[in-house]
C-alpha cells in the first residue's frame, strides 16, 4: 500500500451568478498519483494548473465555493476526503504537515516563535511545556538557526525570509510527520539562501525517511531534489514518472515543451517550441484533451479524453500519442 | 570604440533608513558603460542595488553621487521637466506588467498613449502605428480593445514591450521582465526581446536574479553584491570561469534543469547582510569562505583577468587562492 494514494480527484469551485445560474470552475479534473514511503515527488505545472489546489484538497483545507466532488485521497489507507474535522485535525500538523510559500505571513505575528513551536506540539501530543520547549530549541538548532535558545523569544517580524522559512520547516518537522507537503518552499528567497534551505529540508526528509511533495515551477529543483515528478495541466496529471526518465524521454507534448522552454535548453537547441499560450478557461474546458488548443501535434482524435498510457511500471502519460510520439524522429 | 549609449561613473545612491540618522547604502561606487546594440546583464540577489541602478539610469531616482551620461550628455541632476523628453529615448519595462499598466485604459490606448507623448503622429497615424506595434510583439489585434485585467501575464508583458518600443528608444531597461511569468511563457518573451533588439538596435540593460535567463540574453554581465560590482565581463566567460568567490557560489547555487548534470556546490553560510552598516572592506568578506584578515581592511580594487575585459574585485586572486573548495 502506498503512503498516499490520490485517485481521480475532482475539485470544483461551485458558485451562482446574480441570475442564479450555476457557475462551475473545474479546478481539478481527475488527479491521480501515488506516493510511496520515502519518496520525494515534485509537482510541477503552470499557474492555475491545480498544484496548490491538489495539496489543499488532500489536507482538507478547502473552503466554499471549492469542494471535492469526486474521487478519493487516502493516507496510509485512510480516506481523507470524507473525514470529520476533528479526525482531520488529529492528522494535520501531526502525520501530514505543510510548508507554505510566504513564510513570514504564515507565522502568527502576535506570538513568539518558541511559543508557536511549543503549541503545535501540545495540540498533538501529551507533552509538558518544559519538554516541548526543550524540543523546540533542539529543532531550531537542527534547522540551522544560530543561538536557538535565545531565538525562541524572537517575534516573526524580527526574522529574515530565510530564517522564517527555517522556522516553518522546524514547525513542519517537530511532530515527526510521515508526509510533508512543501508548496513553493523557496519562492521569494534569494538564490544562495534557496540552496541552503532546500539542502537542509531534503537532508532532514531523507535522514528521517519521510515522504515529501514539493510543489514548484522550478524544474531545476525537481531535477536535483526529487526522485519522482508529476506534471499538471488544467487540473490533470498529464505525465508522471521517475525524474530522470521524464526529463530524458517525455511522452506528453506539454512536458516536453515545458522542459524545452528553459533558457539553457533554448540556447542549446535554438528555437523555442513554445509551451506558452493562455491557460484553458476552467469554466469552459475543451472537450477531450485539455492541452489540445495549445498542442502543436493536436489531431482529430484529441477531442476524446486521452487514455492513461503505462509506459512502464512507474512512467505514465496521458496523451493519445504517448506510445508513438510525433517528435521521435526529431530526436 | 563607439560612443556608449549610457555611461555610469562612480554612481552612489543612498536612501534614508527607517530610523533617524540611518542610511541605506543601496549603490556604492558603480561604474560601467553600455554600448549601442549591446545587452548588459545586471545580476545580484535582493538588496544588491540592481533595481536602484536601473531606476537611476532612467532618472526615476536622483543619484546621491557620481555621474550618469546618456549619449555623452550629463543627466545626473536634470530637472524633472527635462527628464520627460528623455524618457522617449530611455524606456523601462517592469517586473509586474499588471501593476505597470493603467487598469482603466484599454490596451490600444495604452500603446497609443506612448505615441501621443513621444511622437508627432496624428490620431490616424497613431492608430496605424499601434496596430503595427501590436503585430511586432505578436499581440492579437482584437486584444487592443480589451482592458488589462482581461489579458494574461504574458500578453500584458507584450503590451509593456510594445509601449517601450513605441518611441524608438535607444536604451531599454528591463527590470526582471520575466520573473513574474510562467516558465512556458518566459521563453517566448525572451525570444521576442532578442528579436526586437536585433531589429531596433536598442541597447538593453537586463536586470535579473535568474542567472540562466541573464546568461541567455546578455553579451556582458555585471555581478553585484551589496551595491558594489564584484565581477564583470563577457557573459560566457563569467559563467565558465567565475573568479570572484561570490560569483562562484552564486553560480553553484543555481540548479541546472537537467537531472544528469552533476551539482557543484559550495554553499554559503548566512544571508546577505543589510545595507545599513556596510562592512568596511570587501562587502562579501563576512560570508566569504576564503576571506583573510586583509579582506576586511579596504574595498578591493577590480583586477583584470587574462585580458578580455573580465575583471573581479577580490584580493585573493593575486595569489590564486580565490577558488572555493567544492562540497559533495
Amino acid at each position: 500500500m502506498s503512503l498516499l494514494e490520490v485517485e481521480n480527484l475532482h475539485t470544483h469551485f461551485i458558485s451562482r451568478t446574480l441570475n442564479d445560474e450555476l457557475r462551475v470552475a473545474k479546478g481539478l479534473n481527475g488527479v491521480t498519483f501515488s506516493l510511496e514511503n520515502g519518496e520525494i515527488m515534485g509537482l510541477v505545472g503552470e499557474t492555475g494548473a491545480g498544484k496548490s489546489l491538489t495539496a489543499m484538497s488532500i489536507m482538507g483545507l478547502l473552503s466554499p465555493p471549492a469542494r471535492i466532488v469526486d474521487g478519493s485521497a487516502r493516507f496510509d489507507g485512510i480516506e481523507l476526503t470524507n473525514m470529520k474535522r476533528e479526525e482531520l485535525d488529529q492528522l494535520r500538523g501531526n502525520e501530514i504537515t505543510m510548508i507554505v510559500q510566504s513564510p513570514v505571513s504564515s507565522l502568527d505575528p502576535l506570538k513568539r516563535i518558541g511559543r508557536q513551536l511549543v503549541r503545535i506540539q501540545q495540540v498533538h501530543q501529551d507533552i509538558s511545556k518544559a519538554e516541548a520547549h526543550q524540543r523546540a530549541v533542539e529543532m531550531l538548532r537542527t534547522v540551522g538557526i544560530p543561538n536557538p535558545a535565545l531565538r525562541t523569544r524572537a517575534w516573526p517580524h524580527e526574522l529574515s525570509g530565510g530564517m522564517a522559512q527555517r522556522v516553518l520547516i522546524a514547525m513542519a518537522l517537530i511532530n515527526s510527520p510521515r508526509l510533508v507537503i512543501a508548496d513553493e518552499p523557496t519562492t521569494g528567497l534569494d538564490v544562495t539562501v534557496q540552496a541552503q534551505i532546500l539542502d537542509l529540508f531534503l537532508d532532514l526528509v531523507r535522514e528521517r525517511g519521510l515522504s515529501a511533495i514539493i510543489i514548484t515551477h522550478d524544474l531545476g529543483i525537481v531535477a536535483h531534489y526529487c526522485s519522482k515528478m508529476a506534471v499538471m495541466f488544467a487540473g490533470r496529471v498529464v505525465e508522471q514518472g521517475p525524474v530522470r526518465t521524464v526529463f530524458k524521454d517525455a511522452r506528453h507534448p506539454y512536458t516536453r515543451a515545458l522542459i524545452n522552454s528553459t533558457p539553457s535548453r533554448v540556447a542549446r537547441y535554438g528555437h523555442v517550441r513554445s509551451a506558452g499560450g493562455a491557460p484553458p478557461n476552467l469554466y469552459d474546458l475543451p472537450k477531450g484533451c485539455h492541452y489540445r488548443d495549445r498542442c502543436e501535434f493536436s489531431a482529430d482524435i484529441c477531442a476524446t479524453i486521452p487514455p492513461e498510457v503505462h509506459l512502464d511500471s512507474a512512467h505514465l502519460a496521458s496523451c493519445h500519442f504517448s506510445l508513438n510520439v510525433p517528435w521521435a524522429a526529431e530526436g | 570604440m563607439a560612443e556608449p549609449v549610457l555611461s555610469v561613473e562612480k554612481l552612489v545612491k543612498h536612501f534614508p533608513g527607517q530610523t533617524r540618522g540611518e542610511t541605506v547604502h543601496a549603490v556604492n561606487d558603480v561604474t560601467f558603460s553600455l554600448f549601442p546594440g549591446e545587452t548588459l546583464g545586471l545580476v545580484g540577489e535582493s538588496g544588491s542595488g540592481k533595481t536602484t541602478i536601473g531606476r537611476c539610469a532612467i532618472r526615476l531616482l536622483e543619484p546621491t553621487g557620481g555621474t550618469i551620461r546618456f549619449r555623452g550628455r550629463d543627466i545626473t541632476h536634470l530637472p524633472e521637466s527635462q527628464c520627460r523628453p528623455l524618457r522617449g529615448k530611455i524606456q523601462i519595462i517592469f517586473q509586474d506588467p499588471y501593476r505597470a499598466l493603467n487598469p482603466r485604459m484599454r490596451v490600444g490606448r495604452l500603446i497609443s498613449e506612448m505615441l501621443m507623448l513621444h511622437t508627432a503622429l496624428d490620431a490616424k497615424g497613431r492608430r496605424e502605428r499601434s496596430l503595427e506595434l501590436a503585430e511586432r510583439v505578436r499581440l492579437n489585434a482584437d486584444l487592443l480593445s480589451r482592458f488589462p485585467n482581461q489579458l494574461s501575464g504574458g500578453q500584458l508583458q507584450r503590451v509593456c514591450i510594445a509601449r517601450a518600443i513605441a518611441s524608438n528608444p535607444e536604451l531599454i531597461i528591463l527590470d526582471e521582465p520575466t520573473s513574474s511569468l510562467d516558465l512556458s511563457v518566459r521563453a517566448s518573451i525572451l525570444e521576442l526581446l532578442q528579436e526586437l533588439q536585433a531589429s531596433t538596435g536598442a541597447a538593453m540593460l537586463f536586470i535579473s536574479h535568474d542567472l540562466e535567463t541573464v546568461s541567455f540574453v546578455s553579451d556582458r554581465i555585471l555581478v553585484l553584491y551589496l551595491g558594489s560590482i564584484v565581477e564583470s565581463g563577457p557573459s560566457k566567460r563569467v559563467f565558465e570561469q567565475p573568479a570572484h568567490p561570490y560569483t562562484q557560489s552564486l553560480l553553484s547555487a543555481h540548479l541546472p534543469t537537467d537531472p544528469e548534470q552533476p551539482l557543484q556546490r559550495h554553499l554559503l553560510e548566512g544571508e546577505v547582510p543589510g545595507p545599513i552598516n556596510l562592512p568596511p572592506g570587501c562587502p562579501f568578506e563576512p560570508r566569504c569562505p576564503v576571506a583573510i584578515s586583509e579582506c576586511g581592511l579596504a574595498m578591493p580594487e577590480a583586477r583584470l583577468l587574462n585580458g578580455e575585459e573580465h575583471t573581479a574585485a577580490c584580493i585573493r586572486i593575486d595569489d590564486g587562492s580565490n577558488t572555493l573548495p567544492l562540497q559533495r
